[in-house]
């Protein structure tokens, strides 16, 4: 895929630290992300591949401006060139920078789906494009009716997907957007990112899942602890010796298709976790 | 035990539309069996009328058969679920999560037991759910669904959310555990690779019998 397109969104040593409280007064400062840079261009899709609690989806909340109170952010994010400030971010924040985030509890609990997706907009041409993107996703007219809790976890995840993809976006941020859907809706919703990229968007794909990671984007960056261990280009997965760091050939080997069952171990794992926190303190 | 569903039918609301029809299952001691439908079919609907959480319409559920809802006490089969933010409460520490285990105080050698093999950090018990990761927090959910007296464990997409080592760390886990204590556990998984490598089998379900 064309790869030397324009920058669209420009992350340059990123750090987030939380505040957090233990008893009484005591303080004490978790740095979650650390020194994290990246970029994603225009018809690009990068996927950063973490495993769980390494910062992923600080990074995007970061991006977004949705921080949490208590947490305090270091560097620059540029956006198609501009800082991407306060100002910038509420005139793109949903509209050209949109994200697809992470929990199924991001959907307003007392909003019909179908009103969600449309932002509440009740004129033809946005309740047809609604229309057309949830049955895109496979999902009927009788779902738009009902609220999050009368959808399954896989259906609510869809409508999820949808409140996103329905602008028009220059760059496309997914934190975990497939967990609970079944491969055929999970490749669908794969297949409409790589559709979005060629449109001439960028994407940003946040998973800890690298077999999605493997069939989507062009270049995979993995994070552990927050920092971004190693960055290779998709194709290099399929040869372990084309890896370098020994956490991302541990994640290759830790694929369930590789597992053996009859073994003492289904794959070689649990050490590599007491070396990665031997080696970055977490 | 023995958990047997028979011919189990159910919808959420009064003329709804119809979740469950007639599904029935059977799992012997120690077995590990593996479930698979497309979203929407009623698999977490079928796992908590297992677990006892919710009754279904027509139908039964037999533990070594005898109906579930005749235990008393401590629910022999334990569920964990998908979302692990939603099955903690968000205002209280995580080390909370874990007494709500059946974890008595003559034998906190399995309470230690699990949270070492499952490398939950004694750190992380006294954060709150919202502080710590997807991951990190569905390790204490399955922690405390492995109480001394859980003869059963249903696993409703548990590693759905997870990175493939830890993925890989916790089945590996799960599989011994449940092996060495006689175990049965459902498996629901959307992954044929994972379900193939873990249960002895794997069940469809799909329209002909929901």
């Amino acid at each position: 895929m064309d790869t030397s397109g324009k920058v669209i969104l420009e992350v340059r040593k990123l750090s987030v630290a939380f505040e957090q409280y233990g008893r009484g007064l005591k303080r004490k400062v978790i740095h979650a992300v650390e020194d994290l840079s990246l970029t994603v261009s225009e018809r690009e899709i990068v996927a950063v591949v973490g495993s769980s609690g390494s910062g992923k989806s600080l990074l995007a909340h970061a991006i977004m401006g949705i921080l949490p109170y208590n947490a305090a952010m270091n560097g620059e994010l540029l956006f198609e060139g501009r800082m991407l400030d306060g100002e910038l971010l509420r005139q793109v924040r949903g509209k050209e920078l949109v994200l697809v985030p992470q929990s199924v509890s991001y959907l307003d609990p007392l909003m019909k789906a179908g009103r969600q997706v449309t932002k509440g907009r009740k004129d033809e041409e946005s309740r047809k494009r609604c229309r057309d993107i949830l049955s895109r996703y496979g999902l009927d007219k009788e779902a738009e009716g009902k609220y999050p809790f009368q959808l399954s976890g896989g259906m609510t995840r869809r409508i999820l997907i949808s409140t996103a993809v329905i602008e028009q976006p220059r760059l496309v941020i997914a934190d975990e957007p497939t967990p609970g859907l079944h491969p055929e809706a999970a490749r669908r919703v794969m297949e409409h990112f790589k559709e979005i990229a060629k449109g001439g968007a960028g994407v940003l794909l946040i998973t800890h899942d690298l077999e999605l990671a493997l069939l989507t984007a062009d270049r995979v960056v993995v994070l552990y602890g927050g920092r971004a261990i190693e960055e290779a280009q998709a194709a290099a997965f399929s040869d372990e010796s084309q890896l370098k760091h020994p956490y991302t050939k541990a994640l290759c080997r830790s694929m369930p298709q590789n597992w053996d069952p009859s073994g003492d171990r289904l794959c070689v794992s649990g050490e590599i976790l007491a070396y990665m926190r031997k080696e970055y303190g977490r | 035990m023995r958990l047997e569903a028979k011919g189990l039918s159910f919808c959420y609301e009064r003329a709804g539309r119809q979740i469950l029809k007639s599904v029935s299952l059977a799992l012997e001691d120690g077995e590990r069996v593996g479930l698979m439908a497309p979203s929407g079919y009623g698999k977490t609907t079928l796992c908590k009328i297992l677990a006892g959480y919710e009754s279904a319409d027509c139908g039964e559920v037999l533990l070594d058969g005898k109906p579930l809802k005749e235990y008393r006490g401590y629910c022999p089969v334990q569920m964990v679920w998908q979302h692990p933010e939603l099955s903690v409460n968000p205002r209280r520490r995580l080390k909370t999560v874990l007494s709500e285990g059946d974890f008595p105080a003559q034998n906190d050698g399995l309470q230690s037991h699990i949270e070492q093999e499952l490398g939950i950090l004694e750190e992380w018990k006294e954060r709150y759910p919202s502080e710590v990761s997807g991951g990190e927090l569905q390790r204490f959910c399955i922690a405390r669904a492995l109480g001394e007296r859980t003869q059963i464990l249903i696993a409703d997409e548990i590693t759905t959310m997870l990175d493939l080592v830890t993925q890989a760390q916790i089945w590996d886990f799960l599989l011994k555990e449940t092996g060495k204590r006689g175990i049965g556990l459902i498996a629901v998984s959307h992954s044929p690779e994972l379900l193939s490598k873990i249960c002895h089998r794997v069940l469809k379900l799909d329209e002909t019998n929901i």
